[in-house]
């Protein structure tokens, strides 16, 4: 097992054209860990789906900036994904498979499920007007077994 | 990302090039809804094989274009996507409603 532990932390503005671009540097930061390509492709994805979210729901397309962090320890990559935007009113309710704000955009609604499904740990911090902060864990460098 | 398009036989293959995510999702509604309007065909075929990516607004799109195609009694298969992309499709139930079929 690797035992390398480091971070960094970017801030990006909350536009859909830094959506490859975010996901692509978390993938190759977590490169170190020497994490599957299965599991590069699941952090890629949650990391599309928080990004998303911040552009979508949180400034509504609108200028704002995101922070990204990434910290390795050992054999897990935790990332937090934070926006300053709107916020979420309520949390669980948003959570739910489905469950979109907005769904005459044909938005899915899968956003949550899909973190929740690819990565081992998920946690939602916001408040209405407060930002959202997305906290998201992944044990890397084995077969960690997808909760789908 | 591009969208690529032939038809043999009634049958609309639609191939997705790229990644589809948030910020090609509109182009790409409107692109594939222009050829849905344009084509002759009774059944469509997203073939996948080449769609390096794709999260759940990708899944967003597929579903609003099904919601058309079956309205019009048109079925639609999706065929050889990548291991995430599989993933994801899977996880989001698509394939209830649209048949995998692999060539």
């Amino acid at each position: 097992m690797n035992n390398i532990n480091n971070s960094m932390t970017m801030r990006i503005k909350a536009l859909s054209v830094n959506e490859s671009f975010a996901r692509s540097a978390v993938a190759a930061f977590c490169v170190q860990l020497n994490p599957s390509i299965e599991e590069i492709g699941d952090i890629k994805i949650a990391v599309s789906e928080a990004v998303t979210n911040c552009i979508v729901h949180a400034y509504g397309y609108g200028e704002g900036e995101m922070s990204i962090t990434v910290e390795l320890y050992d054999n897990t990559v935790a990332i937090t994904i934070q926006d300053f935007g709107k916020g979420i009113e309520d949390v669980d309710k948003a959570m739910q498979p489905f469950y979109t704000s907005s769904p005459e955009d044909e938005r899915s609604g899968m956003g949550f499920t899909v973190m929740n499904a690819f990565m081992d740990k998920l946690e939602v911090i916001s408040e209405s007007g407060q930002g959202t902060s997305v906290y998201m864990e992944k044990i890397v460098g084995k077969e960690a077994e997808v909760k789908c | 990302m591009k969208v690529l398009h032939t038809t043999s036989y009634n049958l609309l293959t639609i191939a997705l090039q790229g990644e589809l995510d948030e910020c090609c999702a509109k182009t790409v509604r409107s692109e594939l809804d222009s050829i849905f309007a344009t084509e002759n065909y009774n059944a469509v075929v997203f073939d996948l094989s080449m769609l390096e990516f794709m999260d759940s607004t990708g899944i967003g799109v597929l579903l609003g274009r099904y919601k058309t195609l079956a309205s019009q009694n048109r079925p639609v298969y999706i065929t050889s996507p990548n291991t995430n992309v599989d993933k994801v499709l899977k996880m989001s139930g698509i394939y209830s409603i649209m048949t995998r079929i692999d060539r």
